[in-house]
């Protein structure tokens, strides 16, 4: 596979073999910023190879059935409920006379499907969010419905679960906050200041919460009249703030160009639906990276498909910024586009950053605009300052001004970590989605009863990984997801792959129909 | 046997119908098959050409993507502050009395909570990285969701991460299409995204006006007496303010609970200003007008005002709390609060739970600062007396609301000069459900003694006087 060559082609040749697989070792024996440039260099321009296999048919039966005969228990049960014959464990309505608060099928879904194994999520941690993590264990004594965690027994769980290189500089500034109507923090200023010299923008502007950004300020880029198209699979933030701008919203496929394009096409030349108006604007909205589908944004078209039609481009850049490119700098860089192609380029602090908060980068203009009319800006709190030099510390460590080489050590660490992670389980038969750079790994899992399984006999074996399963995902492609971190080691890696495929086995997870790679992958 | 004879006489009629009626009725047939399978007939839709498409696709301009914004617009010339915006507070290197952030408590300069903060971050970290369902809880969310609802005594307390997502999250999860929500006309812009983002029916009525929301709800009483089928399915929920941000003025509680269970609709009231304000230890509107919080459907407060920490919560019934976990969209679709400010709001609240004086002590000093104020000539203050937050706008300034903003601006400039941070209201007035008068939104802090009163009502009462001489000579 050339995925291999290139990695071998990576390490001194000479130490390559008695080294094994020390990558801290191989660093010191002379890999130099330089040459990890010239890597980033060149794979910012090869064409990167995504695939999503498609579901064998008796798989998607199978996992038709298994739902059909949870709704048939669920009914079943809920009849047994009403009769008194079954214990009713869930919190009562406490109103008489009122309209039911919640629809009747979303309580089933959730009574009846989730409830069972609910255990799988929101399992609290007690330390730092890092490579391994110390989780608290917890029990139920009435079959989901309550958990209790006690404190005082924790099992420690290997977590392959977050993406991207992530740094823990502690601060010492003291933890302040408020709105600042009466005026900005110093160190907001050198924040924004230095994200926009990170990104290569004009100016930039940073807000207290990534959702919130995209939510409060799609509304002040475009309004009624105007075309905002989206792609399918979007954050739930990024169709929030398109809803509430009160503009028309057209979907397109999830990264197909020729929806796009179409879609594109007819807005420009029939305009406004009923009236043929033209559109005031069109805004293109993207993500970087898709944390569901590992799929990377297919810019370079869209960028030629936006300058075709004069559309502007909304980039959210939440879980790539940091993580995909050479140097970080996100899809952007990564596909050896210009930050000046990007109209909006959004992004979080939440991922590669180890903080909190969100930003806009883009001309000064556009900044100038969200500082006078964002609805963050006016009515919400800004970033925490313990925060806020956080995010200054990480990011002068990406860009190098801080610890030399460390940034880019972490950055080539995730890339090469995401690489041979999904190498890795496409040799063992997995079912991968999403793009061979992604640092987020979908596994497919298809029914519902293994969500729970998987989950389950993986935190046994103290991995932590998350699955999401209907409504993120379509009804039957539920899937476990891997987030990879520059902090695992191929150790780690190593180690949770080894029970990935025993529970693979255990669970029949290895669908893939396609042959096997014959090269084996390698570190 | 009853449906044999039928197809048979059937049989019998096709054979012995004449053959220009078979002819029609093939035609028909054909022509609802065509009807059918033909595409939904557009009449707009003319196919054009290659040619005349990329004409149009030349022709069009669209408008920038932002319009310029003025370079003199406020918010592109902020006053830099440095350090912490305490009691006093450092604007462009000058040291002076703050007035104008909600730091009611003045939490922001205690000791504990600035410990309590740094020994979490040695423990944790900076960031959670990732949602409260994906290994983003941390035991301190737990801790800190435990003793909210222990302190308001409610049985279940739900974290967001940002204040201003919490009640703008809360609205759309329970309130869907095809619903009514009876919303003060005063709320706060938070309510209205909220609103809009659940796309359900909204009937405003006057702020803090008990009879027009009775009379909506007679409304819609009479409405839904005419199609009880559809009554049924569609929830109606009240959303007010405990104590309103643009307004200063508690809402009416009891009377709104009395309605409440007149008319059969849910209570929501957003204590983002009144949680760690109002009542004898904190605990809000309820405590306020001794209302037990069973009576109140949904509580959303803010931990950024009283508490100095970032983030919100909802509390509740579990029953309607829980929902959240799994359709509240800030909560469900963002990374979990950083634990650090998660320890940081836990021993803010321990500090309120130990230290009830501090309540009576912010009681004392807007009950003060009001009276004094109101006497100012040519100032109007807004707001209820007991208040921490005070609207102080001018009387006499007609409509002109451009104008009037102007003078507060310079009253703010004028009494910073002297010593006192102020700040004027600041809303986007195109984006507001209602228009608002302008106004100096006064912060009252518990921590301000009688010297700090004093200098603030004269700086504040100088400022105003000597704007209104300005404007007077220029008017001259
Ligand atoms: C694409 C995208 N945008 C925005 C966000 C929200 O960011 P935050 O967690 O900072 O609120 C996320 C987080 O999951 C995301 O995936």
């Amino acid at each position: 596979m050339a995925s291999t060559t290139k990695q071998l082609s990576f390490m001194p040749p000479q130490k390559s073999h008695e080294n094994g697989h020390n990558w801290e070792t191989v660093r010191a024996n002379g890999v130099t910023a330089q040459e990890m440039k010239e890597e980033a260099v060149r794979k910012s321009r090869k064409q990167p190879h995504e695939s999503y296999e498609q579901t064998p048919l008796i798989v998607a039966v199978i996992t038709y059935f298994g739902y059909a005969v949870l709704v048939i228990f669920g009914h079943l049960r809920d009849f047994m409920k009403k009769h008194g014959l079954e214990e009713i464990h869930s919190a009562k309505e406490y109103l008489k006379g009122h309209t039911p608060l919640y629809s009747s099928f979303e309580s089933f879904y959730t009574r009846n499907l989730y409830v069972r194994i609910r255990d799988c999520w929101n399992r609290p941690i007690c330390s730092v969010p890092g490579a391994e993590v110390v989780c608290l264990e917890r029990k139920s004594d009435d079959y989901n419905w309550h958990l209790e965690s006690n404190a005082f027994q924790t099992a420690e769980a290997l977590e392959v679960t977050r993406n991207v290189p992530r740094f823990h500089f502690l601060t010492t500034w003291p933890p302040v906050s408020g709105t600042m109507l009466i005026g900005t923090m110093a160190i907001h200023v050198e924040l924004e200041q230095l994200i926009s010299r990170f990104l290569g923008t004009e100016d930039a502007i940073c807000f207290g919460m990534g959702f919130a950004t995209n939510a409060m300020n799609m509304p002040c880029l475009v309004s009624k009249g105007c075309l905002i198209i989206s792609d399918s699979l979007n954050h739930a933030s990024l169709v929030l703030g398109s809803r509430l701008s009160g503009a028309t919203i057209k979907v397109f496929k999830h990264n197909d160009m020729k929806d796009l394009e179409s879609i594109l096409l007819d807005a420009v030349v029939y305009g406004q639906h009923r009236t043929h108006r033209p559109y005031k604007k069109i805004l293109i909205v993207v993500e970087g990276i898709y944390s569901m589908e590992g799929a990377v944004v297919r810019l370079p078209d869209i960028v030629q498909l936006k300058k075709k039609y004069k559309a502007y481009l909304y980039v959210d850049e939440a879980h790539s910024i940091g993580a995909m490119g050479g140097t970080g700098r996100g899809v952007v860089e990564y596909w050896g586009c210009e930050p000046r192609d990007v109209d909006v380029m959004m992004g979080t602090f939440t991922k590669s950053f180890g903080a909190a908060g969100g930003y806009i980068a883009g001309s000064k203009r556009l900044v100038d605009h969200l500082r006078a009319k964002s609805h963050s800006v006016v009515y919400a709190t800004s970033i925490s300052p313990p925060v806020a030099q956080q995010i200054i510390t990480t990011t002068k460590v990406i860009m190098g001004d801080l610890c030399p080489d460390e940034g880019q050590r972490r950055i080539f660490q995730l890339a090469r970590n995401a690489k041979y992670f999904r190498n890795r389980l496409k040799e063992m038969g997995f079912i991968v989605y999403g793009n061979d750079d992604s640092p987020v790994v979908p596994m497919l899992i298809y029914m519902p009863a293994k969500i729970a399984a998987f989950g389950r006999m993986m935190f046994e074996r103290n991995i932590g990984t998350v699955q999401v399963g209907f409504p993120a995902t379509p009804i039957i492609e539920s899937r476990a997801r891997f987030c990879l971190s520059a902090a695992h080691t191929k150790e780690m890696l190593d180690y949770a792959l080894k029970h990935i495929s025993e529970v693979g086995d255990i669970l029949l997870l290895k669908y893939s129909r396609r042959p096997r790679p014959t090269t084996k992958a390698v570190w | 046997m009853a449906g044999d004879w039928y197809l048979y006489e059937v049989f019998q009629a096709f054979l012995s119908a004449p053959a220009y009626h078979l002819l029609l009725e093939a035609f028909l047939v054909l022509w609802i098959l065509r009807l059918i399978l033909t595409k939904s007939y557009k009449p707009h839709k003319t196919r054009l050409g290659a040619k005349e498409k990329e004409e149009l696709i030349a022709e069009w301009t669209p408008e920038p993507l932002v319009p310029d914004t003025p370079s003199d617009h406020y918010t592109l010339h902020p006053r830099v502050v440095d350090g912490k915006p305490g009691k006093t507070v450092t604007i462009n290197g000058k040291k002076i009395l703050n007035m104008g952030t909600l730091n009611f408590l003045n939490m922001i300069e205690n000791k504990a909570m600035e410990e309590a903060a740094i020994t979490s971050l040695k423990t944790y970290g900076v960031g959670s990285c990732g949602p409260r369902g994906f290994y983003g809880t941390v035991d301190a969310h737990l801790q800190l969701e435990d003793k909210l609802a222990k302190f308001l005594g409610v049985e279940e307390a739900v974290l967001y991460s940002f204040g201003f997502s919490t009640i703008s999250s809360a609205i759309p999860a329970y309130a869907k299409r095809g619903d009514v929500l009876f919303v003060d006309a005063g709320v706060s812009f938070a309510i209205q995204q909220g609103i809009a983002a659940s796309r359900s029916h909204v009937r405003y009525f006057k702020h803090n006006d008990v009879d027009d929301l009775k009379r909506l709800l007679q409304l819609q009483a009479d409405t839904d007496s005419k199609h009880p089928k559809r009554a049924r399915v569609i929830r109606k929920f009240v959303i007010v303010e405990g104590l309103y941000l643009n307004y200063g003025d508690i809402c009416p509680l009891p009377e709104l609970v009395a309605i409440k269970q007149e008319y059969c609709v849910r209570l929501f009231v957003e204590e983002s200003l009144s949680f760690g304000v109002l009542g004898a230890s904190g605990k809000g509107v309820t405590e306020h007008f001794g209302i037990s919080v069973d009576e109140v459907d949904l509580i959303c407060g803010s931990l950024e005002n009283a508490l100095a920490a970032i983030g919100g919560f909802c509390c509740g019934k579990s029953y309607v709390i829980d929902h959240q976990r799994l359709s509240g969209l800030g909560y469900c679709f963002s990374a979990s609060m950083p634990p650090m400010i998660a320890s940081a709001a836990i021993t803010s609240l321990e500090q309120l739970e130990n230290n009830p004086d501090i309540f009576s002590a912010l009681v004392r000093n807007s009950r003060w600062l009001h009276e004094k104020i109101s006497s100012i000539p040519g100032v109007e203050v807004g707001g209820d007396p007991i208040s921490p937050v005070k609207h102080i706008s001018l009387k006499d300034c007609g409509e002109n609301g451009e104008q009037e903003t102007r003078m507060l601006e310079e009253i703010v400039q004028e009494a910073e000069n002297q010593g006192v941070a102020l700040t004027v209201a600041r809303y986007l007035h195109n984006e507001e459900a209602h228009p608002l008068r302008p106004s100096i939104r006064l912060a009252v802090s518990s921590s301000l003694t009688q010297p700090d009163l004093t200098l603030a009502l004269r700086v504040i009462s100088n400022a105003c006087a000597s704007v209104h001489r300005r404007d007077l000579d220029a008017v001259e």
